[in-house]
């Protein structure tokens, strides 16, 4: 008992040559089809190339195009052809001219001959497989499919739109229920020549001729009806891209490829010139000493594809630059904003930078230049501090930021003097953490000792400003994480607040906070909130402060440990 | 746009008659070669390393302008039978940045071939390109169907006085201007041709730090497989037809991309910008000259405490600068 192999060849012929010795080789018959479309004189070449080996057989040529009919009439005549002239044949399997065998072929010899009676191919309903690319399942069955997919995409589209309307249904034939998978099967004799010699084959095949990719369907549902014993997989190992296109092997892949626990790897870069050479001259070695561990290529081109549909959120690039909406991770990590705290607190920024270990800017959207942790004038990705810079396009600036800084929590401090254009992106951000207390703002002014003119004029402007960007924080299109204090609330009990944020940014830290910050001195703010009412400017964002000395409830020199509870 | 198309190439046809043939090898390309088109001037130092790198990745067939060059460019390129060379004098800047010579090259030769288009201080990286050619790159777009690749410019420069290490022929010049910026560009979308607009890196940190909005683009499709019917509309940064510019996702999925390393920053460039700036052919009144002739006498060090140290690849393409897409 030997093993029959069905080469479907269309291109790369020197490489098929390579292999089909190969298999003779190593004791199995071979038929080759070759795809009309190859031109006679280089069809002649590679035949007479091979007519030395009695091994060898050339079938019937059809003309071969995706997705048609061809390729399982060139298989089924190549099929017939080795099961007529090579009696001792008990499993044939099909490939294709690009496989490349992984394994001695006298293992999946011994291999076959252990499993007489095993058909190895991939058969799931159409219900059951997750693989359909295209969005056809069950009407490839049911529709009809005269038009290629590949060349004449605006007729086949047309054509399935006009069925759809006007409700066609093809019957499918009574005994069969659709079934599909791998085109690449390995199929006992029985089962083979029960499915070619059915009295019924020619209402079969007159079936399948229009259905779609029927070279994925045609033996996988016939075979349901004559195997006694179907082992529903591929032993050629072949990895699909979300196109439905094969992954291609390179050189650099042979170690990747050692490690498969499958006989056939589909499809070889024709020039792989080290992956030729491992598996067809020193099979034997090549395997050797590995452990199988295909799930190791499983991930590889899983993550190929997840990187191609999903990309990394993010990260906007020449490549990959989503449109709003889309942008699948507007930014790649978590981030928190201030805003108000670093005016209520003496050195909020030193304080947070120690209780979570992350790196805390000052104001990066500060109008004349960007205030970066630690006085940098340059950060990470070498981004400039030039307000000018970020300015020209805010958003670039901030995402390159959170982007640079992978690995690295980034707080920073806003308010109502800063540029305003990020408002919405931060505000669409899951990532972002965003912290406000209202009105703080008006604490620096409170401690300048400038024009009461100005000062009221100052804090209009900044009212006006921040009263808006609360607007968008609290628009239903928000998506960060947002938490809103009027400052005389704030002030009331600071700690709880506190308290939540830190515990969400750092989850290694999950000790209570030992020292708090220190709160500037409020007296007279109260007042000084009143003589701008008496200006006629109402500042209403601080909330409800008491003319007299606010109810602040942090003793002025705290020093000693904090706790909260 | 199909009239915009027309007159670029009705244009280049013009432009051809301003180009003589020194030396034409073109019968020596073959079907499914891969041709590279550049227009140089005085270059000749950087040729040798160039040739060596291109010929290395595997490109079959190399068609040269050469503007005028001074410096035994042609004498350099003579006999070697993968180079056909054009010769011109005429205006750099009234054949649209050299656009409309090499349009009408490809136009005539690289009609069905991979054609990569890129400047004598520019080196093309693309995923595994350290373990696959550029065929398996080309073969792969072509199986997936897709048409033009994109490279982005990505400015790398020395640690140190930029004419601290003179440049030697046939030198790497990575082993001198090793360094980038990995992370302060911007992107915008360009509406009308649908193209994506680049800037950032050393040169617009540097040279461009006041005027942020004029820094040269970055964005670059030099890897087409041509057409007849194509043209390059500026520099490689546009193409037409329209469809040829989508080279990125906007979906929140990610392309293949590469990278075009820009050598420009050697000891070779201060003069060579004291001489553009004569010269006044490049773009946009030679704005970029001006500010680079400017800063250069000042500043020449565009090395700052973020700045990366190039590796390889792989290392592109983790910080984000390229991507691998679905190619594994």
């Amino acid at each position: 008992m030997t093993v029959g192999i069905v080469m479907l060849v269309h291109n790369a012929l020197d490489r098929a040559e390579q292999v089909a010795r190969h298999w003779t080789a190593g004791g199995c018959r071979v038929v080759i089809h070759v795809d009309r479309n190859v031109p006679r004189k280089t069809f002649r070449a590679f035949s007479d190339a091979l007519s030395n080996d009695p091994m060898i057989k050339f079938s019937k040529r059809h003309r071969c195009e995706w997705g048609m009919w061809g390729i399982v009439a060139a298989s089924q005549s190549a099929a017939e052809l080795m099961l007529d002239s090579f009696p001792e044949v008990g499993h044939v399997y099909l490939a294709s001219g690009s496989c490349l065998p992984l394994r001695p072929v006298q293992e999946l010899i011994d291999y076959l001959a252990a499993r007489p009676r095993t058909d190895f191919i991939e058969s799931a309903t159409t219900a059951d497989v997750p693989w359909i690319v295209g969005g056809l399942d069950h009407e490839r069955f049911t529709l009809r499919f005269p038009f290629s997919w590949k060349k004449r995409r605006y007729l086949f589209d047309k054509y399935v739109d006009l069925q759809r309307r006007i409700g066609v249904k093809r019957k499918i034939p009574a005994s069969l229920v659709p079934h599909m998978g791998s085109q690449w099967w390995c199929l006992t004799r029985q089962t083979l020549s029960a499915i070619l010699q059915d009295p019924e084959r020619d209402t079969y095949d007159r079936y399948f001729r229009k259905v779609w990719i029927p070279d994925e369907s045609y033996y996988q549902t016939l075979v349901r009806l004559y195997s006694s014993n179907i082992e529903s997989r591929s032993l050629t190992l072949s990895k699909f891209d979300f196109q439905g296109k094969p992954h291609i092997f390179y050189d650099d892949h042979l170690q990747l490829l050692r490690r498969s626990d499958c006989f056939v790897a589909r499809k070889i870069w024709p020039r792989a010139e080290r992956l030729y050479q491992a598996f067809l001259t020193d099979q034997a070695g090549a395997m050797k000493k590995t452990e199988p561990n295909p799930g190791k290529i499983d991930r590889i081109f899983a993550k190929a594809v997840e990187r191609r549909t999903q990309g990394r959120p993010g990260l906007y690039m020449q490549s990959r630059f989503p449109k709003h909406g889309a942008e699948n991770g507007i930014t790649s990590n978590p981030y928190s904003m201030f805003q108000g705290f670093s005016e209520l607190f003496e050195n909020f920024e030193g304080w947070l930078g120690k209780m979570t270990g992350s790196k805390v800017h000052g104001h990066l959207f500060a109008p004349d230049q960007v205030e970066y942790a630690d006085g940098h004038t340059m950060n990470n990705g070498a981004l400039s501090d030039s307000a000018l810079k970020r300015d020209y396009n805010p958003e670039a600036f901030l995402t390159s930021l959170i982007w640079n800084t992978r690995g690295e929590r980034q707080c920073f401090q806003f308010g109502p003097a800063d540029n305003q254009d990020i408002n919405w992106m931060i505000a669409r951000d899951p990532n972002a953490q965003i912290s406000v207390i209202t009105g703080a703002w008006a604490v620096p002014l409170f401690k300048s000792n400038r024009n009461f003119a100005d000062l009221r004029k100052e804090a209009a402007l900044l009212q006006r400003i921040e009263s808006k960007h609360l607007e968008v924080l609290r628009s239903q299109f928000t998506k960060a994480r947002v938490r809103i204090w009027s400052m005389a609330e704030f002030v009331e009990a600071p700690m709880e607040p506190v308290q939540t944020i830190i515990d969400e940014i750092g989850p290694a830290h999950s000790r209570r906070l030992t020292e708090a910050p220190t709160m500037v001195d409020l007296e007279g703010f109260g007042q000084f909130l009143q003589n701008l009412k008496n200006q006629g400017m109402h500042p209403y964002l601080m909330g409800d402060f008491p003319v007299e000395q606010g109810p602040i409830n942090m003793p002025k020199p705290v020093r000693k440990p904090y706790l909260v509870r | 746009m199909r009239i915009r198309r027309k007159r670029r190439i009705v244009r280049s046809i013009r432009k051809s008659r301003e180009l003589n043939v020194v030396q034409d090898h073109t019968g020596r390309i073959r079907p499914g070669d891969i041709l590279l088109v550049s227009t140089m001037r005085n270059e000749q130092i950087r040729l040798p390393y160039f040739l060596h790198y291109y010929r290395e990745l595997g490109v079959d067939h190399f068609l040269f302008v050469d503007n005028d060059s001074q410096d035994g460019t042609l004498d350099y390129l003579a006999g070697q039978p993968d180079i056909s060379v054009w010769h011109t004098d005429a205006s750099y800047k009234r054949s649209t940045f050299g656009v409309d010579w090499m349009n009408w090259l490809k136009r005539k030769y690289a009609h069905g071939h991979w054609t990569l288009v890129v400047d004598p201080d520019e080196f093309f990286i693309y995923p595994f390109c350290d373990t696959r050619p550029i065929r398996a790159l080309t073969d792969w777009l072509e199986n997936s169907a897709i048409r033009s690749f994109s490279a982005m410019l990505l400015d790398v420069y020395p640690k140190g006085r930029l004419d601290e290490i003179p440049y030697q022929p046939g030198q790497n010049p990575m082993e001198i201007a090793s360094w980038f910026d990995s992370g302060n560009y911007t992107i915008k979308r360009n509406p009308t041709y649908g193209n994506l607009w680049i800037q950032g890196g050393p040169r617009s940190r540097v040279f461009f730090a006041d005027s942020p909005k004029k820094a040269p683009a970055l964005n670059k499709i030099p890897l087409v497989k041509w057409d007849r019917k194509f043209a390059y509309v500026s520099s490689t940064h546009t193409l037409l037809p329209r469809g040829l510019n989508q080279v990125y996702d906007d979906w929140g999925g990610e392309k293949a991309s590469g990278i075009l390393l820009h050598t420009k920053f050697l000891d070779t460039f201060t003069s060579k910008a004291e001489e553009e700036l004569h010269r006044g052919q490049h773009y946009a009144g030679s704005a970029e000259y001006k500010a680079y002739a400017e800063q250069m006498r000042e500043q020449p060090e565009l090395w700052c405490k973020w700045s990366e140290k190039y590796i390889n690849w792989r290392q592109l393409e983790i910080l984000g600068l390229m991507s691998k897409g679905n190619w594994a």
